[in-house]
């Protein structure tokens, strides 16, 4: 159930990031939230299009859009981000953890094979 | 960190990692119990009690790893596809308690006087997949949540 709803979770996050345009917007309102307006103004499409990728940002959880009827400003969410990066940074460091154990043994065994195969000669 | 974790496919897990020995040793250390047991501990706190290995086409093998603090076991078993000493192997993967087997394959090459060794594993759909790279986040949980804070802090800044 847990890794359903994450993967479900992660497929939406990966979709809204899937467009350029996109992509633009949450940049923009990583630097501070902004209105529908503003964002139209500052992109060359047209303000349904901005909502509709205001809706599928939201819908990801990857921004928060206030109530305030008038205005409703968006802004960035955190968290489905930083769930993307530590899924894959985590594993990763979860198994450099144990090669460097590896690599503490390989040391050893290199060096006792070095040691017998000197005795020998 | 040298070691790199990708997905090739959205079925797929690679993990690529050198290492300062031949991969004859290299392969011993995956392949012997008595070396296996040295450093596949997993977690600190975890212990290995079980390691047995059949190495050859068709012989199988278990892990179990044990929490010494409350008795929590974990285990893995398989078998083996294909066994090339001291450089291939291709082994199917069943995790106790999660659906489904992963196909893995490892390869041990020398580059220099060392090792590039690679392991692909491929699952039988994508949300198993996803869950394996979810378990390896859900062990790493004994570490603290101060990389998180750091990610997120860089990504709202």
């Amino acid at each position: 159930m847990h890794v359903t709803s994450a993967a479900k979770r992660l497929d939406a996050t990966f979709f809204a990031l899937s467009d350029a345009t996109r992509r633009s917007i949450l940049l923009r309102l990583a630097r501070g939230e902004a209105t529908v307006n503003e964002l139209t103004s500052s992109f060359e499409i047209s303000q349904p299009a901005i909502s509709r990728h205001l809706k599928v940002l939201e819908k990801a959880g990857l921004i928060r859009r206030s109530r305030d009827a008038q205005r409703r400003p968006s802004a960035v969410e955190t968290k489905p981000i930083a769930d993307v990066v530590t899924w894959i940074e985590r594993y990763q460091e979860l198994w450099e953890r144990t090669y460097q154990q590896l690599d503490a043994l390989l040391a050893d065994e290199l060096k006792t094979r070095k040691r017998s195969q000197g005795s020998r000669s | 960190m040298k070691l790199e974790v990708t997905t090739p496919s959205e079925r797929e897990i690679r993990i690529t990692r050198a290492f300062d020995a031949p991969p004859g040793l290299v392969f011993e250390c995956h392949t012997k119990p008595e070396l296996v047991t040295k450093w596949l501990l997993g977690p600190p706190g975890w212990s290995m009690p079980v390691c047995e290995i059949d190495l050859r086409a068709g012989g199988r093998y278990r892990y179990v790893w044990r929490n010494d603090d409350n008795g929590t076991e974990f285990g893995v078993q398989g078998e083996f596809r294909e066994v090339l000493a001291p450089n291939r192997i291709v082994n199917v993967e069943k995790m106790d308690g999660v659906p489904g087997e992963a196909t893995c394959m490892a390869s041990f090459a020398p580059v220099g006087e060392g090792t590039l060794y690679t392991l692909t594993m491929q699952f039988e759909s994508q949300e198993l997949r996803d869950g394996a790279l979810e378990s390896g986040m859900t062990d790493g949980m004994s570490l603290s949540y101060d990389r998180l804070d750091d990610v997120s802090r860089e990504v709202s800044s």
